[in-house]
């Protein structure tokens, strides 16, 4: 770790939107103007004073910022080893941290005179947000989402239809995220004149990796600050789960020049790593180029990208954001991967615990956290990412339990 | 000269433009590309764009979509392409042939790798969908090392700065993809075209293609008053996908669309 003391992480990316060999702009030339267009707005409003003190704003009355973070004491003592603080990103507005994001892209997409609002969705949260912000401005909202997660997820499809948007059920390719992600890039091209593409996570095309991290480091920022304010000392480990990696790279960005502070992104090892049906392409991918950039990707030996499988649909995703992959690269963070059922051991221990029903994403952070705590010393303390809540899973739990709602 | 040079000067010399078909590689089954192919010279195709089945065509239409995913569900691979490449140029050996697709396999293979095994097989150029001119720089000199043309889009959002950019790089011909869409979308707007070929004309001496949107024979014609070269794509892709089980009646549709379209392009001459 000592030698990453020197890199200034807020010079990444570069202009071009590459994070050593990873990023960049790999989209068809139709949507080149428009992602220079979208960063030229970016550039401009993320230093505007107007445009910083209404998203400040909506933060904090909209969603309901700063969210508290929490001392998890019975399931630290349960454990043993480190205090355990939860990032509590499940009691914003919609139940995630996917609406700090969506929140800031709107404001941005209302001053840039776009007037409909699409989005992808995998376990539907971050098609919820943008549904929500789209209702408020009273503008056009089409959400695409694999036809699969539309049946898994079928919560969240019906919020998003009462609140307004269109859901698209996408009926190619494998029929889960990575999909979604194709149709909305094709309506992208179709549309682009009159039409904002609010990616949900730290994935795609420059500006999209650095412009999510922006909106999404405010975790990172507050958590930094609560600490400090109660304890005065920096946590000893941080550990949020990695889809694409809007909600770890939330969390991590603010903290990754302080070498002393350990991070863990932890993947989705689905059925095991060695059965193939996983979602973890940091821990056993290598790097390609998909959706916009290049990164870790889970392909074939002919670079077809192969189909994923996790028990939490917003992990269910065969690609990582850029950031995430230069990370692994240079060693700063840390990525691992849990089972399904390890996770599914996490939902149940904090829900019976502490009486926080997780989202079955964030339980694989949570499930990882079983592993580190009791490595650490009780004056040590962990800071993960509750990314969301499980109302949305209930369903999901429930089935695998062999219990009909 | 390349071969693509020279398809187009003996054109430009006896006054037509260039019909280029799209199929994708494999689809409906390997066995059936080559003599597609040949099938598709034989109509009046002056150079072939073969598709490269890819698992996630972000830039495509559904029609194109559903064949990558007939010719991946048979395991075609990109060296497998290039194996019916070297097939077609058995006997063929004055037809173009480009290479049309995304950049995932081409780096999975390694661009130094893909790019001799693609001169060898008798490709002609590279269009890497996915690839903008200002990513392009490590693929460019793998590609030119080995005489390979990299051909490159233009669309109705690129500036005259990005048109200066790409003139820079292209090599052969360019695209001019006719609309903001994906493939196989709307009818594309002759007018429209028309202007924008003015401007790109204005950076580049290079022939220009346009395609999108050209579904028929009246289409061709109107658009090769304007461009150097027709390209037709989803228009015969969608043949192969109504008759994919009756492989003579499917060359038959094909090759008569592509002869309805030579016929009207010459006639419009």
């Amino acid at each position: 770790m000592p030698d990453n003391i020197a890199i200034d992480f807020s010079q990444f990316p570069d202009s071009r939107g590459h994070f050593g060999p990873y990023g960049g702009q790999f989209v068809a030339e139709t949507l080149m103007e428009a992602l220079h267009e979208l960063h030229r707005a970016y550039q401009r409003y993320r230093e505007d004073p107007d445009f910083v003190a209404e998203l400040d704003a909506d933060l904090a009355d909209y969603v309901g910022r700063p969210s508290p973070i929490y001392h998890a004491r019975r399931w630290s003592e349960q454990l043993g080893g480190a205090r355990i603080y939860l990032k509590r990103e499940d009691l914003n507005h919609t139940g995630a941290h996917k609406i700090n994001n969506t929140v800031g892209q709107a404001l941005l997409a209302k001053r840039m005179g776009k007037t409909r609002l699409i989005a992808e969705t995998g376990a539907g949260q971050h098609g919820v947000a943008t549904a929500t912000v789209a209702a408020r401005l009273g503008m056009e909202c089409v959400v695409y989402m694999g036809l699969e997660d539309v049946h898994r997820q079928s919560l969240n499809v019906y919020r998003m239809r009462l609140l307004g948007a269109t859901v698209v059920a996408v009926e190619s390719g494998t029929r889960t995220l990575k999909d979604a992600l194709n149709e909305a890039m094709r309506d992208w091209v179709t549309q682009v004149d009159d039409t904002f593409y609010i990616i949900g996570t730290v994935a795609g095309p420059h500006p999209y990796p650095l412009m999510v991290r922006e909106f999404q480091s405010v975790i990172g920022r507050e958590t930094r600050a609560q600490l400090l304010a109660d304890g005065g000392r920096l946590p000893d480990a941080l550990v949020a789960c990695v889809g694409g990696g809007s909600n770890a790279i939330g969390l991590f960005h603010p903290f990754l020049g302080d070498p002393q502070v350990a991070m863990y992104g932890v993947e989705a090892a689905g059925e095991g790593l060695k059965t193939g049906h996983h979602a973890a392409p940091l821990c056993v991918g290598r790097p390609g180029v998909l959706h916009g950039n290049r990164t870790y990707l889970l392909e074939d030996d002919n670079g077809q990208i192969l189909g994923t499988h996790s028990v939490s649909a917003g992990l269910d995703y065969p690609g990582v954001g850029p950031e995430h992959a230069w990370l692994k690269d240079i060693g700063r963070v840390n990525y691992v991967a849990v089972t399904d059922s390890e996770a599914l051991a996490a939902f149940h221990e904090l829900t019976r615990v502490e009486g926080i029903i997780p989202a079955l994403e964030s339980s694989h952070a949570l499930a990882y956290v079983r592993q580190l705590a009791p490595t650490l010393q009780p004056q040590q303390s962990i800071v993960v990412n509750l990314s969301g809540r499980g109302d949305k899973d209930i369903n999901i739990v429930a089935a695998l339990d062999g219990i009909t709602l | 000269m390349s071969r693509i040079a020279s398809c187009f000067q003996t054109l430009r010399r006896s006054g037509r433009k260039a019909l280029i078909p799209y199929i994708t590689a494999g689809d409906p089954q390997p066995a059936l590309t080559v003599p597609l192919l040949h099938a598709m010279v034989a109509a009046g195709a002056d150079l072939i764009e073969l598709g490269v089945p890819f698992s996630d065509p972000m830039a495509d239409g559904p029609v194109i979509q559903r064949a990558c995913e007939r010719a991946l569900r048979q395991g075609v691979s990109l060296r497998q392409v290039l194996e019916l490449v070297r097939a077609f140029r058995c006997e063929d050996r004055t037809t173009p042939l480009v290479l049309m697709g995304y950049l995932n396999p081409i780096e999975c293979m390694g661009y130094q790798d893909f790019a001799r095994a693609a001169a060898a097989a008798g490709v002609d150029g590279v269009l890497t969908v996915d690839l903008p001119p200002e990513e392009a720089q490590e693929l460019l000199t793998a590609l030119l090392a080995v005489d390979l043309d990299p051909i490159f889009l233009l669309a109705p959002t690129s500036t005259p700065e990005r048109i200066q950019k790409v003139a820079a790089l292209a090599r052969g011909y360019v695209y001019y993809v006719s609309l903001k869409g994906v493939t196989g979308a709307a009818t594309l707007d002759v007018l429209d075209v028309g202007q924008k070929l003015d401007v790109i004309r204005r950076y580049t001496d290079l022939p220009v293609g346009v395609g999108f949107g050209i579904k028929d024979a009246a289409s061709a014609a109107a658009v090769a008053r304007l461009a150097d070269a027709v390209v037709v794509g989803s228009a015969l892709v969608s043949w192969i996908e109504q008759l994919e089980d009756e492989p003579e009646r499917l060359q038959t549709e094909i090759t008569g669309l592509l002869a309805a379209m030579r016929r009207a392009m010459d006639a419009g001459a």
